[in-house]
């Protein structure tokens, strides 16, 4: 192969200008011949792979078959990808915030003001060996790195099923899995962020099940320790809270598809701290002690023209939760004075709506509609200290972002947020999230 | 107990003429596993010739599709790099993950073009391994039909000498079939043409066309009208003939640059499925072929 090459570039440097013609179809013919060299090694390749397999015994036979080359998914080994996020957010300066009526818990809503580092996440996983797959991601923060996945699962129970196991995100919902890179907006919806500050995340194990239909049909099963909101950490034995989710969906014609479910999670909490105000607009710190039952029902559509959606695509998403609490809370301070005890009752509820629409090759536009209920609460002896509302938080978000390629993407948010009775805020976010490395997954 | 017996007895026909479930990535593989594999599979194909194949959704559907296959056929060479490895995460089937006879990447058994010289996002939408477009060649189709056939009867070695029967009719036609459309295509020899994509790199390579310009600034990056605007002004120095895309693939680009620059604008079917005429493999030359030929001077 290198005599014809050198004989190219000898000519070209004979005749460097009226034999382009020549030196053109010359290259095609060395590239046909390249070819057809390919080829028939390639030929030869296969029928020496062919001998071989026919010589080896059963034994070996039944080991996984060796190709032809190695496999070129990635140079790297894990796979390794970096998310960078950072924003600008117009905001009120409202102190502190809370969603009226509901127990504030979690991480609750970053507030920052102005410039800031919106999230910062590594993500690392591989294939441990052939019976296991691990995943890594760290939330990096100032002078803090925190864990928020790090799990195993299995590979090969075969019947549909895989373990996992380590920390993880629950199952439950549709967007609990999704982290805030992939939200469709700048900030999380209100249900989510009243149910567990930013999503469930769990130290346990999940049992999960597909079954071998055309329908897509999934169910779960998830047992852990339960130390996040709504639960509390322990210093116990046994399961602290768990989940069961299942999850249907499928395609309708080639343009539509979509994926409903419906989610339970069940958890206990020991002296679980909020700050809430008495009926004097004190601080008062309550501790509530009991068990949180949380169901959510989850439904998505998507739609793009022939089921291309580089053009454009529509997608639908809607959740719906119920929370019950039931237990004993304590307050301290304020009109509680040195500490009051009571029942604590309460039947939540609340719901998200979004559209998001791509008119056109990398521009999309998208509405979010958060309202939540915070429903009947009784707070049994403490009704004389602690305010109870009818108040219903709601907010509207319009947002419009633009994403170069698949691995950049800016975006403009427009929020009109009543989340809390005594403020009706603008908000405004101009945000961009950037992803390195690793190839990102499609997840619908 | 009897009842059991009688119920056994109906079914055990249907179990032995059983076919195996083959998923396929892209509509190709999956006309190709029909041939091979006959009536003894049943095969899905997960993308139509009118979806990028870069750009799909791990959706229910597909994960659902996969939990039931008995073997997976995909290009490989990181074509389905987004949305692959998540359907084989979700779909918990142990029997066709990479690296068990049940995954078959046709990329491995053919040599690939456009290996980049250094991998860098700034560069588009770059495949380490090289272009996966490779079924454009119909000589890598017998490449990979050779490796699929000698799969099929390792997956399933129940109708193993059906399979061989079947691929080696097929690997007759098709040599035919080539000889064919290479006595047809020998006036396209040295023809210049634009592309979109880089989606013909193979067929070009195997028809001796040239490829003198690309629209996309970038693969996988759509093309601005000042940067056509400059591809239109490089055509006025090294003119193309014709300006090629998939059927799949956003028809204002090429139709802008023919509208103008009077080159006519070709909408190849790409795959199966990609036109009227192209229902299976042979189609899909067939009328690339007769398209190209149409469009020559």
């Amino acid at each position: 192969m290198l005599r014809p090459a050198l004989l190219a570039a000898a000519l070209a440097t004979a005749f460097p200008v009226h034999a382009d013609a020549q030196l053109d179809a010359l290259r095609a013919e060395l590239q046909e011949l390249k070819s057809a060299y390919e080829a028939r090694l390639q030929a030869l390749e296969a029928r020496l792979q062919q001998a071989e397999n026919q010589t080896t015994d059963a034994a070996i036979k039944a080991e996984p078959t060796a190709q032809a080359a190695a496999p070129a998914r990635s140079g790297f080994n894990p796979d390794i990808s970096l998310i960078l996020q950072g924003r600008y957010a117009h905001l009120k300066d409202v102190g502190e915030r809370r969603i009226e009526g509901f127990l504030p818990g979690g991480h609750g809503a970053d507030a920052a003001r102005g410039f800031s580092l919106d999230g910062t996440e590594l993500v690392m996983s591989a294939s441990v060996d052939p019976y296991f797959r691990d995943l890594l991601i760290l939330a990096l923060q100032d002078e803090a790195a925190e864990i928020e996945e790090a799990w195993f699962q299995t590979t090969g129970l075969g019947n549909g099923f895989s373990l996992k196991g380590g920390r993880f995100r629950s199952g439950l919902g549709y967007q609990n899995e999704q982290h805030p890179h992939a939200w469709d907006f700048a900030d999380n919806t209100l249900m989510y962020r009243a149910l567990f500050g930013e999503a469930y995340g769990n130290d346990g194990v999940q049992l999960k099940w597909v079954a071998p239909t055309e329908l897509f049909m999934e169910f779960g099963a998830e047992a852990g320790r339960g130390a996040n909101f709504p639960g509390t950490d322990r210093n116990k034995n046994g399961i602290g809270s768990h989940a069961l989710f299942g999850h249907l969906g499928g395609d309708v014609g080639a343009s539509n598809s979509w994926r409903g479910g419906l989610s339970y999670l069940a958890t206990k909490a020991s002296e679980r701290d909020s700050e809430l105000e008495d009926l004097n607009d004190v601080k008062v710190e309550t501790l509530f002690s009991g068990t949180s039952k949380t169901w959510v029902a989850d439904f998505v559509w998507k739609w793009a023209p022939n089921g291309n959606a580089s053009e454009q695509h529509f997608k639908f998403a809607t959740e719906y939760f119920r929370r019950q609490e039931s237990g004993l809370l304590h307050c301290d301070g304020g009109i509680c004075s040195v500490g009051s005890d009571g029942d604590y009752k309460a039947t939540q509820s609340g719901y998200y709506a979004q559209g998001v629409y791509q008119f056109m090759p990398r521009w999309r536009s998208g509405y979010r509609y958060d309202r939540l209920n915070p429903g009947p609460v009784d707070f049994g002896l403490n009704n004389a200290h602690l305010p109870v509302t009818d108040y219903k938080p709601s907010r509207h978000s319009l947002m419009l972002d633009y994403s170069p390629s698949e691995f950049s993407r800016l975006r403009l948010q427009y929020s009109k947020d009543k989340s809390m009775e005594s403020v009706s805020e603008n908000q405004w976010f101009v945000q961009y999230i950037h992803s390195l490395g690793a190839h990102g997954a499609h997840k619908f | 107990m009897k009842r059991l017996l009688v119920f056994l007895i109906l079914w055990l026909p249907v179990y032995a003429h059983a076919a195996i479930n083959v998923f396929a990535c892209e509509p190709e593989w999956a006309a190709l596993a029909q041939e091979i594999g006959g009536d003894d599979v049943k095969v899905y194909s997960a993308t139509t010739a009118m979806q990028d194949p870069h750009r799909i959704e791990a959706r229910p559907s597909l994960i659902a599709q996969m939990r039931r296959a008995n073997l997976v056929v995909c290009t490989g060479a990181e074509l389905e790099v987004g949305w692959l490895p998540v359907l084989l995460q979700n779909a918990n089937n142990a029997a066709v993950l990479p690296g068990k006879p049940g995954y078959f990447e046709a990329a491995r058994f053919v040599p690939l073009l456009e290996k980049p010289t250094r991998l860098d996002r700034a560069d588009g939408d770059v495949h380490a391994a090289g272009n996966p477009h490779l079924h454009t060649d119909p000589r890598n189709i017998l490449r990979v039909a050779e490796a699929l056939t000698a799969r099929l009867a390792e997956v399933d070695p129940a109708n193993a000498a059906a399979h061989r029967a079947r691929g080696q009719t097929f690997a007759a036609r098709w040599q035919a079939a080539i000889a064919r459309w290479e006595a047809r295509a020998a006036p396209l020899k040295n023809m210049p043409v634009a592309v979109q994509h880089k989606s013909f790199s193979y067929l070009l390579a195997w028809l001796g066309l040239r490829e003198v310009a690309l629209l996309e600034p970038k693969p996988g990056v759509e093309p601005s009208v000042s940067h056509l605007a400059r591809v239109a002004a490089q055509l006025q120095t090294t003119p193309a003939k014709m300006v090629l895309r998939a059927a799949y693939q956003s028809p204002r680009p090429a139709d802008w640059l023919a509208s103008r620059t009077g080159i006519p604008a070709l909408a190849l079917p790409y795959t199966v499925g990609g036109n009227d005429r192209a229902q299976d493999l042979f189609g899909l030359f067939d009328d690339t072929l007769d398209q190209l030929l149409k469009a020559a001077p």
